[in-house]
């Protein structure tokens, strides 16, 4: 389990970077989302992974193991907190798009030229 | 008075005279002058426990962890600092009522003023040098706005710049020779650095300490070579420069030469680096101040002089020097006060400083040449004035203090340095006040008016009782002041007549010649004027140019401008230090055996795969890359729920269709193909970076996970109180609601926040040109037929109740069973959403009366609410309390405050939703789409030529070419 769960975060994160990598705004947006899923997953992880055991308390049976509840807490609210960033940045790139006609996320068109920092 | 209060009246007067300024300029010049006197009185108090040789010490520990600590103490130097400031203080509050013009914003000169006063307040009181710290940078950022106050010079401004400039500089050097100094001897608060003085003086830091503190007391002290910003300093208003100059500013450095006397003085370093600089300053100083024709430029020279003279006595390392130095600090503090002032009142009434175009003003303003020409005559050093003695005393010290075995040097010198003090002050006297009557003053001079000449008449008086009966007006408190500085008990024999010891020689001499370089005042200055001098402010403008060009070619080589390249630099760096941090260290073995999986992890791990792969070979296709990370998100949420999340899962797959219906909507506008741009090379390399750190993290996790928590955890916390203090049995939720409730509080506004900079960023863009643009696009992409099906428009009506009707659920159960505000909130937007999908923004915006932006500020009022409700209960904010009731028929449940929380939580989440998602609508929004057909964004299909013109009309603003196409779009705007 724990292997499947550490190789698609890693996944996710190589995938994200690769993407924030990229020239125009759209794809480094869908970048940051693949990183806030690996994040998410991996600060929820930290809690140790186990199956079957959600932190709702049983009030009858006593001997009940429980997962880690707090960084689920921890990575719901971040959930949600990422969906704010994700919606200031896509309108800052909307914005940034509709009043220059150009997605381009970097300054300076002649690095792009140079491939440079491509 | 508590020392706490004495500090802080200062700092909480300075809120009255901006406020009070509209009552009139009595009113706020009183209110200040009520603060400083309040302060004053409180410190008057502790005058005779003083004087007594007693300290009063007051403290709170603040932030023990970091040796930062609210401690305060008051000991004779203190009370003697303390005294000027707050004594001298009052005087110019009186002064600049009278000084400063109809224009002059007197609310705002008060304000910095006191501002000023209680950081030096602080400094002189601090027991702790990080507190000391935080205090001397007050008083650098307070005199800039003190010195700059006549914000319309250029010269004010540039004054100002400096002084910050220089002094703040300084500051930095001395906190790193403070942080030394408390390193070396294990504490931050000053009683205890005190005691430290042999740890201190046998340690290898103690040079680096000792040039780093030195850097900062001279810069503060205009001591030489940093001594240039103070005469540029005088472009201030003259009450500002009567005392920053006098009493307070340039004191606090020979203050901190002073306090830490006991531990740093003594040494060879000391003596040399201190008495030396002290020396030139003195000498260099004086000769200058002969120079100047500008009233203020030579008092401000002089004060360097002084200043010099006060750090060599304490540079000496003696007892007797020290006594010398704290005589002359009060002194000092007097004459050169009331001299300030007196040059004010001249350039206030002549309307010039020259002294050039002044002269005979004695007929003219006789209370203002009385006031003046005494302590003209104390600076001088003439008997029987508080001037003479300590000039007296400090060349007593000067003869027989060797130097490199060198008995003469200090002794010349310092006859020298008087010698030209001499000149310069009686050249203040002869040169404004003697000689005939002029015709051509600027203005018709005239003594100003009582309130004006109070303070300075004031501080003559002392000068004048101070060298009279100097030992039972100041004795006692020179006494209290050089004990603490040498922490020795102290006696010092303040006397006019010392008999005819070398000094009085010396002081002769001084006088004698000081008369005849008057004499020759004309030819010695044309001397001077003919000799080359390097001008301070063009090697200081000279040296800043130089930075500020190597600072921006510096950040315009790193800071280009390419987001693309900081992500890169971040993420490699990144992935560096955690590759060697990870070579370096040692990992242990997995304490945890991995569990086993069936076939659902693998299906869905299977299918997380193959969209991720598939996202990075084909994000070019927009629409592809978003269906695809449709199904990431699917997937992440499959799993929180297998893995023992269901909260987790439940936020996720709802906030998943939001953001996606987000991405929707703005793609309608973007391009939807991103061009190939990078070389396959740089595709290359971004890969190799992308699976390195991919590799590390996914490492990381892994490693973590199969080894136990290296700290017990503190989830056993939760478990065992989560039902018990905070009543819900779903741990997730009630940390949320309850244990963690501020950090929640704090999530929701930062959300709110997001959804209002989204707000505003779409006003900001449609009030542009991209206004009429997005009202005449046409479409770029094939549109449906039907925008608005009538069978998706009826269910989701229909299914609108229900869906509420399962938010209301998903939140009432919150508090037992997986769900809450959060949840709730999203599920309830969503309802929303679906409406404006399916029958259009026009539609929907009609039948929406309450607006988003207030739905969020409700949101955020009723958590905040409850948070203050739990005060009135007698317990900490955010507390939640509960109970249980039974309503007939019904089974017993809860009602918990937490609940309230949970509202305020749902609405905030609801508000920015649907604000984030309704603003980026309105970029769809155009005319004539009315009811029927309102999310429609294909103008071309519905609206006729009517309302075409229409928009025409409206625009007025110079059209936007339209992008032809996604693919060729961007390449075309690359010749921009």
């Amino acid at each position: 389990m724990e292997l499947l769960i550490a190789s698609a975060v890693g996944l996710l994160t190589a995938a994200g970077i690769y993407l924030i990598l990229r020239l125009r705004s759209f794809p480094v947006i869908l970048g940051t989302s693949l990183l806030s899923y690996a994040v998410n997953v991996f600060l929820f992880a930290t809690g140790r992974v186990v199956i079957n055991a959600p932190p709702i308390l049983n009030k009858t049976a006593t001997d009940v193991t429980y997962t880690d509840p707090l960084p689920q807490a921890l990575v719901l609210t971040a959930i949600v907190i990422s969906f704010g960033m994700t919606a200031v940045v896509v309108m800052i790139s909307l914005g940034a798009y509709l009043s220059a006609k150009d997605d381009n996320i970097n300054m300076d068109d002649t690095a792009d030229l140079q491939g440079e920092d491509a | 008075m508590s020392l706490f209060l004495i500090a802080a009246l200062p700092f909480l007067g300075a809120l009255f005279p901006a406020l009070l300024i509209r009552a009139g300029r009595n009113a706020s010049a009183s209110s200040a002058a009520m603060a400083s006197g309040l302060a004053f009185i409180g410190l008057m108090l502790h005058a005779p426990a003083i004087l007594r040789g007693e300290v009063v010490q007051v403290g709170i520990d603040w932030l023990p962890a970091l040796g930062l600590n609210a401690n305060f103490f008051l000991d004779g130097l203190g009370f003697l600092f303390a005294t000027l400031i707050l004594g001298i203080g009052l005087l110019i509050i009186l002064y600049a009522r009278f000084y400063l013009s109809r224009q002059d914003p007197m609310g705002q000169f008060y304000t910095y003023l006191l501002l000023f006063q209680g950081a030096m307040v602080g400094i002189v009181l601090s027991d702790n040098i990080l507190l000391l710290l935080v205090f001397w940078e007050l008083t650098s950022l307070s005199s800039f706005l003190l010195i700059g106050y006549w914000k319309h010079l250029p010269e004010g401004r540039q004054g100002a710049r400096m002084a910050l400039t220089v002094t703040g500089m300084g500051g930095l050097a001395m906190i790193g020779g403070m942080l030394i100094l408390g390193h070396i001897a294990g504490s931050y608060d000053i009683h205890v650095i005190l005691e430290h003085r042999e740890a201190i003086q046998s340690s290898d830091l103690y040079l680096p300490a000792l040039v780093l503190i030195l850097i900062g007391a001279f810069t503060k002290s205009a001591q030489f070579p940093f001594h240039f910003w103070l005469p540029h300093a005088m472009a201030a208003p003259t009450p500002v420069s009567a005392y920053l100059h006098s009493a307070t500013m340039v004191k606090a450095g020979l203050f901190l030469m002073a306090r830490l006397w006991p531990v740093l003085a003594g040494t060879p370093e000391w003596f040399y680096i201190v008495a030396t600089t002290g020396l030139i300053t003195m000498v260099l100083g004086a000769v200058i101040a002969l120079f100047k024709d500008d009233l203020k430029a030579l008092l401000a020279f002089s004060t360097v002089s002084h200043l010099g003279l006060i750090t060599m006595l304490l540079g000496f390392g003696t007892k007797a020097a020290a006594i010398g130095a704290v005589f002359h600090i009060i002194n000092h503090a007097t004459f050169k006060a009331a001299l300030f002032m007196t040059a004010g009142i001249v350039d206030h009434e002549a309307h010039t400083r020259d002294i050039k175009r002044l002269g005979g003003l004695r007929h003219l303003m006789p209370v203002t040449f009385v006031i003046a020409t005494v302590a003209a005559l104390s600076m001088a050093g003439i008997p029987p004035l508080n001037g003479f003695l300590s000039k007296e005393m400090m060349l007593e010290q000067a003869s027989h203090t060797y130097w490199l075995q060198n008995p003469y040097v200090i002794g010349g010198l310092a006859t020298f340095g008087a010698l030209f003090s001499v000149a310069y002050s009686l050249r203040y006297i002869a040169h404004v006040f003697l000689g005939p009557k002029r015709a051509d003053y600027p203005a018709k001079p005239h003594d100003p008016s009582f309130g004006m000449w109070a303070s300075p008449a004031f501080l003559v008086v002392l000068v004048v009782l101070i060298g009279l009966f100097s030992a039972v007006l100041v004795g006692p408190l020179v006494d209290a002041a050089a004990g603490a500085v040498t922490h020795e008990h102290v006696h010092a024999h303040l006397k006019l007549w010392h008999g005819v010891t070398p000094a009085l020689y010396m002081s002769a001499a001084a006088v004698i010649g000081g008369a005849i370089l008057l004499a020759l005042h004309a030819p010695l200055e044309r001397v001077w004027n003919a000799l080359p001098r390097p001008e301070a402010k063009v090697i200081f403008d000279a040296i800043v140019g130089a930075v500020t060009r190597l600072t921006q070619a510096l950040t315009a080589r790193l800071h280009d401008g390419s987001l693309t390249r900081y992500a890169l630099i971040m993420v490699s760096f990144t992935a560096i230090i955690g590759i060697y941090a990870y070579v370096s260290g040692t990992t242990g073995a997995p304490t945890r055996v991995m569990q086993g999986f069936g076939i659902l992890p693998i299906i869905s791990w299977i299918c997380l795969t193959v969209a991720t792969a598939c996202i990075v070979l084909f994000h070019r296709q927009r629409f592809i890359a978003l269906i695809l990370i449709g199904i990431i998100g699917l997937v992440v949420s499959l799993s929180f729920n297998y893995l023992s999340a269901p909260d987790l899962a439940l936020t996720q797959i709802s906030v998943e269709v939001v953001t996606i219906i987000l991405m929707l909507l703005a793609l309608n506008f973007l391009p939807k193909e991103t061009p190939r741009e990078s070389p396959a090379l740089i595709r290359l390399r971004d890969a190799a970076i992308s699976i390195v750190s991919g590799v590390c993290v996914g490492g990381l996790i892994y490693a973590l996970m199969l080894r136990d928590f290296a700290a017990p955890s503190i989830s056993g916390f939760f478990v065992e109180n989560s039902y018990k203090g905070g009543g819900g049995t779903n741990m997730v939720n009630v940390i949320l609601v309850d244990f963690r409730g501020f950090d929640t509080f704090g999530e929701i506004t930062v959300l709110g926040i997001a959804a209002l900079v989204i707000y505003a960023l779409t006003e900001a863009v449609l009030s542009t040109r991209v206004r009429a643009y997005l009202l005449n696009r046409k479409p770029d992409i094939d549109q449906a037929g039907d925008s608005h099906p009538g069978l998706m428009v009826v269910v989701t009506r229909m299914m609108m109740p229900i869906a509420l009707m399962v938010a209301a659920y998903i939140f009432f159960r919150g508090h037992n069973l997986p769900g809450g505000g959060f949840i709730a909130g999203l599920i309830a937007a969503i309802a929303v959403i679906m409406q404006y999908m399916a029958s259009g923004f026009g539609w929907a915006s009609e039948r929406q009366h309450l607006p988003y932006h207030g739905i969020i500020g409700s949101g955020v009022l009723v958590a905040a609410a409850t948070g203050i409700g739990a005060w009135f209960n007698g317990v900490p904010f955010l507390t939640s309390d509960f109970g249980y009731v039974q309503l007939p028929g019904l089974e017993p449940f809860e009602l918990a405050t937490a609940a309230l929380f949970d509202l305020g939580v749902f609405l905030a989440v609801v508000g920015a939703v649907m604000l984030a998602l309704e603003s980026l609508s309105r970029f769809a929004w155009q005319p004539g789409i009315s009811s029927e057909h309102a999310i429609d964004i294909n103008p071309a299909r519905d609206i006729p030529d009517a309302s075409t013109a229409e928009i025409e009309v409206e625009q007025g603003y110079d059209t936007m070419p339209l992008p032809t196409g996604p693919a060729s779009a961007p390449n075309e705007t690359k010749e921009d």
